[in-house]
């Protein structure tokens, strides 16, 4: 297949599309409902958020939340036109404020929260809005203890916003840290293309890495690494079979078999109690490093601990068991955000 | 290390030229008052004032882009300057333990004053050898997992991280690709974000994009005067919005990338003045106040406890680059349980999907917002 690069034209919106890879001839609407996949040369095209919803999660389980955020032009940044010019006139054509769609949905009736990135949109960069919303969709994952699912598409941070783009960068990696800590679920899905501080972020910091046939996926463009190096790049280069290859990623998922192979990766990394993946408060998963690297500092935590685990003693005891045959090697902070699984909200109102 | 030292004249950038010919001139004075014995202190004071005069005149009105132009100046302080001049009992870490030894970065054990620590620095290489091994301060993959293995190193003995940035920004290249770039500058994000001991991190040259914050996931983040922290190349920058490399000039002043920029932003810390005339004039200046005001944060870090250093440093990165309006926002759409006003006036089309969804499990309370 020869590999093509995105562009506008390729995007389906006519009664016929041509292929931008083979040039087959196909009726939209089949095209749309074969996932916008060439059925003859097995391009994966270009698919919108909407699409995605459709693509991935169950029919209307999919509610789109903190759809209000929008980005604003903090730096007066200007090129040929202000950047808050080119925001609004993006947003009007992409109907969204943002990059980025986060929300709650069900795939094969799991609840999770699934983010979507929109390439069209000023090529999915991440500013600060998107990464605010990236981390929330990790926050809301982490609060409600279901998987979060990232379908990634970007060039990566986004000029228009400097340094401030490159921060989120950390922001998105920081909440995603917390995730893991939780014994959470992240599972991303590198889209073409995938490049620079978002691929250098949250794309790749998932459990589970899965790509679409031929996405580029990289830190540094093509053109700019032929800049540098000035050398014709090997055949592939980039491309999720290269990183596959090169052991980048895990699995390389044809559009169809998408929300199957999510929901299949999901049974495996199901806890056997569906209680198991307990919401944890940020507090108690600081109590718990607090605990295991300093005795002294979190010693008013652990009586703290103790006292609630003592209410919640049977549950906490058979959960631990279960824990225990998972092997986890970090059981003394498990332990801890066990504990303070349910009891969360009622503990914080106390502390209130 | 005899490193040949590049001419001062030669190295000179344009706005500097005629401060380096008044300064040769004081030279030949004080020299010819050497060998002659002759008195010229009364010829030499007023170029002196001239030369103050001249800097400060030239140093007050500086663009971005001269300011990245002294980042990147040829005799300006780097790693290994910082190195002579201020770290002792140096004990250099080599390796990633899997591929290689990037020399784009420096990992080892130094003290400072009378705090042993982790020292991880990008290095640019004085020589034109060193400066090709170190790949200018382009780093690869092996390099991030290099100075993330020594920083683990370092926190299972409690030792505390400092870092010093300058690089143009990870190296862009086949190899780096194939060894997982992006993810090696990710995983260190991660990681330094939960580090169980103070990381201070200093700009002290180029900031570049995510090669520089592969190591600068920080409890504080200093920069020095002219140094600055971007999210892309000016050059590059101009190549993409632009569709030419020469305007960088005006990229640079668009991207806000300056200390007192970064410093209005709130996106470092510290701003660590350079004498006048900057870094390269006076090296061991620099050098004396970056070491004084980073013992001075490492042992106000060290009175942290633990968790509070931990969830201080995780508010810095939850909160960072948020304005004031968009923390409202979120507030508020987290009290509706992230939903759109009720008044779907403004609410964009492609949100309809929500109206119908029965799938979100109802919420009875919101966390407390973490920013």
């Amino acid at each position: 297949m020869a590999w093509v690069r995105f562009r506008k034209k390729d995007m389906p919106g006519g009664l016929w599309t041509n292929c931008p890879s083979c040039g087959e001839m196909m009726f939209t609407k089949d095209l749309v409902a074969h996932f916008l996949v060439c059925p003859k040369c097995s391009f994966h095209m270009t698919a919108t958020v909407d699409d995605w919803i459709k693509f991935v999660a169950d029919p209307r389980s999919f509610e789109e939340l903190y759809t209000d955020l929008k980005p604003v032009d903090r730096l007066d940044f200007k090129d040929k036109i202000s950047y808050g010019e080119k925001l609004a006139k993006t947003a009007e054509k992409a109907k969204r404020l943002e990059a980025v769609t986060i929300g709650t949905a069900r795939v094969g009736g799991r609840d999770v929260v699934l983010g979507i990135m929109d390439f069209k949109f000023l090529g999915g960069s991440m500013g600060v809005v998107v990464g605010e919303k990236v981390t929330i969709a990790v926050e809301m994952a982490l609060e409600r203890g279901v998987p979060l699912i990232m379908i990634c598409a970007s060039g990566g941070a986004r000029m228009h916003e400097g340094a401030l783009s490159l921060m989120q960068m950390a922001k998105t990696c920081a909440a995603l840290a917390r995730l893991d800590q939780a014994g959470g679920l992240y599972i991303s899905v590198l889209t073409n293309p995938t490049t620079g501080g978002v691929t250098a972020s949250f794309a790749t910091m998932a459990d589970v890495i899965l790509a679409e046939p031929g996405a580029l996926i990289g830190f540094a463009g093509p053109r700019v690494i032929q800049n540098t190096i000035k050398q014709d790049l090997p055949e592939g280069f980039q491309r999720a079979e290269f990183l596959l290859d090169r052991g980048q990623i895990d699995s390389i998922v044809t559009r169809d078999k998408l929300k199957d192979t999510l929901f299949r990766c999901m049974q495996y990394l199901r806890p056997v109690d569906p209680a198991e993946l307990q919401p944890v408060a940020a507090a108690d998963l600081e109590a718990a490093s607090s605990i295991s690297s300093n005795g002294q500092e979190g010693k008013g935590r652990k009586d703290k601990e103790s006292a609630k685990k003592a209410k919640k003693g049977e549950r906490a005891a058979r959960k631990e068991a279960e824990r225990g045959e998972k092997g986890r090697p970090d059981a003394g902070e498990q332990d801890e955000s066990d504990s303070a699984g349910e009891k969360r909200d009622k503990s914080k109102k106390k502390e209130k | 290390m005899a490193a040949r030292k590049p001419d001062p004249v030669q190295s000179a950038l344009d706005f500097e030229r005629s401060i380096v010919e008044l300064e040769q001139k004081i030279g030949d004075l004080q020299e010819l008052a050497e060998h002659t014995r002759m008195d010229l202190t009364d010829e030499v004071r007023p170029l002196r004032e001239l030369r103050d005069k001249l800097l400060r005149q030239i140093y007050s009105s500086l663009t971005p882009w001269q300011k990245v132009r002294l980042a990147r100046h040829p005799l300006r302080p780097i790693t290994t300057d910082y190195v002579n001049l201020i770290f002792e009992d140096v004990i250099e870490l080599h390796g990633d333990k899997a591929f290689a030894d990037d020399k784009a970065i420096l990992t080892a054990f130094a003290r400072l004053g009378d705090e042993r620590l982790m020292l991880v620095a990008h290095r640019k290489g004085k020589t034109t050898e060193e400066r090709l091994a170190a790949n200018w301060g382009c780093a690869h993959p092996e390099g991030y997992r290099k100075a993330l293995l020594k920083m683990k190193l370092a926190e299972k003995f409690g030792l505390p991280i400092v870092t010093l940035i300058n690089t143009p920004g990870a190296y862009p290249g086949i190899g780096a690709e194939e060894r997982g770039q992006a993810s090696a500058i990710a995983r260190n994000i991660l990681e330094m974000s939960k580090l169980r001991v103070p990381v201070i991190s200093c700009v002290i040259g180029e900031g570049g994009s995510g090669g520089a914050l592969g190591i600068g996931v920080c409890d504080h983040l200093m920069i020095l005067e002219y140094a600055y922290y971007s999210v892309i190349s000016p050059e590059g920058c101009a190549a993409i919005l632009w569709k030419n490399s020469d305007r960088a000039e005006q990229a640079a002043t668009a991207l806000k990338i300056t200390s007192r920029d970064l410093e209005r932003l709130g996106l470092v810390d510290e701003v660590v003045p350079e004498p006048l005339g900057g870094a390269h004039g006076d090296h061991l200046k620099t050098a004396i106040t970056v070491r004084d005001r980073i013992l001075s944060r490492i042992k106000e870090l060290r009175k942290l406890p633990l968790a509070d250093l931990l969830s201080r440093r995780h508010e810095r990165y939850r909160r960072i680059g948020n304005g004031e309006d968009l923390v409202q926002a979120v507030l508020e759409a987290r009290a509706r349980g992230g939903r759109a006003p009720e008044e779907r006036v403004e609410a964009p089309a492609g949100s309809t999907q929500g109206a119908e969804g029965e799938g979100a499990e109802p919420r009875g309370e919101e966390r407390p917002s973490g920013a």
